[in-house]
């Protein structure tokens, strides 16, 4: 019985393996293979775009375009000044907000986290042009400061509704017993509750900042001046419309990912603790 | 020093009235026990006078002052809680001392003080380590030691020990009494569990549904209770409710009689049934008795005896340890 148990469990382990194996290869399938072209020829792009760079066909060319052309050194900054400003603004209002909704009893209470959650539902695009007009009158066009006002306010309903929830889980003993030893409401909220819910923080950081850093629309649209541009705006000047530099559109993109990836790989230990923190305990 | 009143205290959540109208007054150096059954408002209560919760009407004083507009750090009071509540990431010293950091003493003092609750609950050894080092029993000493290391004119317990298991229950209780004599501080203590209450109050304060019901020493309770709530709700196993007039006494709704004050007799009793369970539990032996339309009746017994299951017997109840009753379950004297 207990061998038959542990085959049957093998087994099914197994299939899952096989079926999160499956994903994780179509899933990293276009940026593997972005990633190995960019590193060929043009010619070998177009011939054998299946195949490893081999030593006819491996080729720098892409990259040396990029770092030659426009100031790609700046769309990364500016790029990573918006996702982290964002990022940290999503996080620090998103927090308190739901700290705001989950601790205080007050007429309207549930009311304002329905409004406030409203914005999962709704697109912000769809105010694009609303936007833009106030970004006009306002003199922002053309600002980082635009498009950071914009993924805030795009950010703070998934981490209000997130956070909301998940500090209604810190115990009410714990915040009381700050407040009998004389901690500020404040102390409360960044000592003792923040912390406990480091790891739906990292869950919303990730949700947040990956949409921010691969966003086309808004630089497009608000901050479009050449020392405004961000990288996913900046690798369009290869795409022209009749001729396409693929080398140098493959070799940014393939750049582009590196950033995100070390700002995942930071957080995704606490996601991780995030996901299991219901399952195991 | 360390009084406490309350003065007419209401408190509603929204439209639920919780808390509908308490008076109190709890003397220097006192042990109070507030008992009643699950959701009566004790933890409401105990928090309104922590002020963590505002009293929707009503006073709290403090020493003679009225405290309900100051904040909980500010009333000379110190709570421990069912949950410890211990800070996670602090040390049992820092754990222990944070409140006086807070207020602002001097470090000497904050050592000492925290030197001297830590011997008294022997948490000596674990000073530097953090709450998830600790079993559970040793949590709660810890968060009994923050409260001592704030020296409070007022300790409040809301259900101290009832995350702990049975035997480190009963030790804690025999540390907790032992602190009161001690300190010699006024201590207002939630429960549920009335042996708790009976062995650690000076005086047990029985809740129900958000009034106090009745207000006395144990034994007050126990031999006086003043309507029926209380006298079922204080002993164990719970009274015997008798319809009176099944015992042909003709002016009152109910009889009540604790187990302990029925005798088992051949025959002649005032009640006759088949024996329907026996509990042997060492030092008294628990009977069930059907008794038909009186319903289970329970009778303690000192000592080991033995019973044949559904064997007929008759029940003698003690007249002058009766309680009777009227309609509304008030007692009749
Ligand atoms: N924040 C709140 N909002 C609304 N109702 C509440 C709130 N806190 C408590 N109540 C209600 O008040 C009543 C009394 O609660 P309380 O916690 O004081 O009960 P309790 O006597 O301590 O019960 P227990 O023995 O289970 O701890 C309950 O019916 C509860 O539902
Ligand atoms: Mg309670």
């Amino acid at each position: 019985m207990a061998m038959s148990g542990a085959r049957q469990s093998l087994g099914r382990s197994a299939a899952a393996h096989a079926i999160l194996i499956t994903y994780t290869i179509i899933a990293l399938f276009p940026v593997f293979v972005i990633v190995i072209n960019s590193f060929k020829t043009r010619k070998a792009i177009f011939r054998t775009p299946l195949e490893m760079p081999d030593a006819e066909s491996f080729s720098l060319i892409g990259y040396q375009t990029v770092l030659k052309q426009g100031d790609f050194l700046l769309y990364f900054q500016n790029s990573l000044v918006v996702t982290v400003v964002s990022l940290t603004l999503v996080l620090l209002f998103g927090a308190m907000a739901a700290f705001a909704l989950s601790e205080y009893r007050f007429r309207g209470n549930s009311l304002m986290g329905l409004y406030l959650a409203l914005g999962i539902m709704i697109p912000i695009r769809l105010g694009t042009v609303a936007i833009l007009q106030l970004m006009v009158a306002t003199g922002l066009v053309n600002t980082l400061t635009a498009l950071v006002l914009v993924y805030t306010a795009q950010g703070l309903p998934l981490a209000v509704f997130i956070l909301s929830e998940f500090m209604r889980g810190v115990s009410d003993d714990l915040k009381n017993a700050g407040r009998i030893d004389g901690l500020s409401e404040y102390r409360i909220f960044f000592r003792l509750v923040l912390p406990l819910v480091r790891p739906a923080m990292a869950t919303v950081a990730v949700f947040t900042m990956i949409p921010i850093w691969n966003d086309l629309w808004f630089p497009l649209i608000l901050a479009s001046a050449e020392e405004t541009k961000t990288v996913t705006l900046g690798a369009q000047v290869f795409i022209g419309q009749f001729v396409t530099d693929w080398n140098a559109v493959l070799s940014a993109l393939s750049l582009a990912i590196l950033p995100v990836l070390v700002l995942y790989l930071i957080f995704s230990r606490q996601l991780i603790r995030g996901i299991t923190a219901g399952a195991v305990k | 020093m360390g009084t406490l009143k309350l003065k007419d205290v209401y408190k509603s959540f929204g439209p639920v009235n919780v808390i509908k109208g308490v008076d109190l007054e709890v003397r220097d150096g006192e042990f109070v026990i507030f008992v009643g059954p699950s959701g009566c408002g004790k933890s409401t209560l105990l928090r309104i006078i922590a002020g963590l919760e505002d009293a929707t009407s009503g006073t709290v004083e403090i020493d003679g002052e009225i405290v309900n507009a100051r904040p909980p750090n500010d009333r000379g009071i110190a709570m421990v809680f069912q949950t410890y509540a211990l800070y996670p990431h602090l040390t049992v010293r820092d754990n222990m001392s944070l409140g006086l950091k807070q207020a602002g003493r001097p470090k000497p003092e904050i050592a000492e003080r925290v030197a001297f609750a830590s011997r008294m609950l022997s948490l000596d050894d674990y000073l530097e380590r953090r709450p998830a080092e600790l079993s559970g029993g040793q949590r709660q000493r810890v968060a009994i030691g923050r409260a001592i290391v704030r020296k409070p004119k007022l300790f409040l317990f809301d259900e101290p020990l009832s995350n702990l298991d049975a035997a480190l229950r009963v030790n804690t209780r025999l540390e907790i009494a032992a602190l009161h004599r001690k300190l010699n501080a006024t201590m207002v203590y939630v429960t549920h569990d009335q042996v708790e209450a009976m062995t650690l109050a000076d005086r047990i304060v029985v809740l129900n549904g958000g009034i106090i019901e009745q207000v006395g020493t144990p034994m007050e309770l126990y031999n006086d209770p003043a309507n029926r709530f209380v006298a079922g709700f204080i002993g164990s196993p719970q009274m015997n409710f008798i319809d009176a007039g099944l015992l042909g006494v003709s002016d009152a709704d109910t009889i009540g009689v604790r187990p302990e004050h029925i005798t088992i007799v051949p025959s002649g009793g005032d009640l006759t049934g088949t024996i329907s369970h026996v509990e042997h539990l060492g030092s008294d032996t628990n009977v069930f008795v059907n008794c038909e339309k009186a319903g289970l009746v329970s009778v303690r017994l000192f000592g080991e005896h033995d019973f044949e299951i559904d064997s007929e017997r008759a029940l003698k109840l003690d007249p002058a340890r009766s309680f009777r009753f009227d309609r509304d379950g008030q007692r009749l004297r």
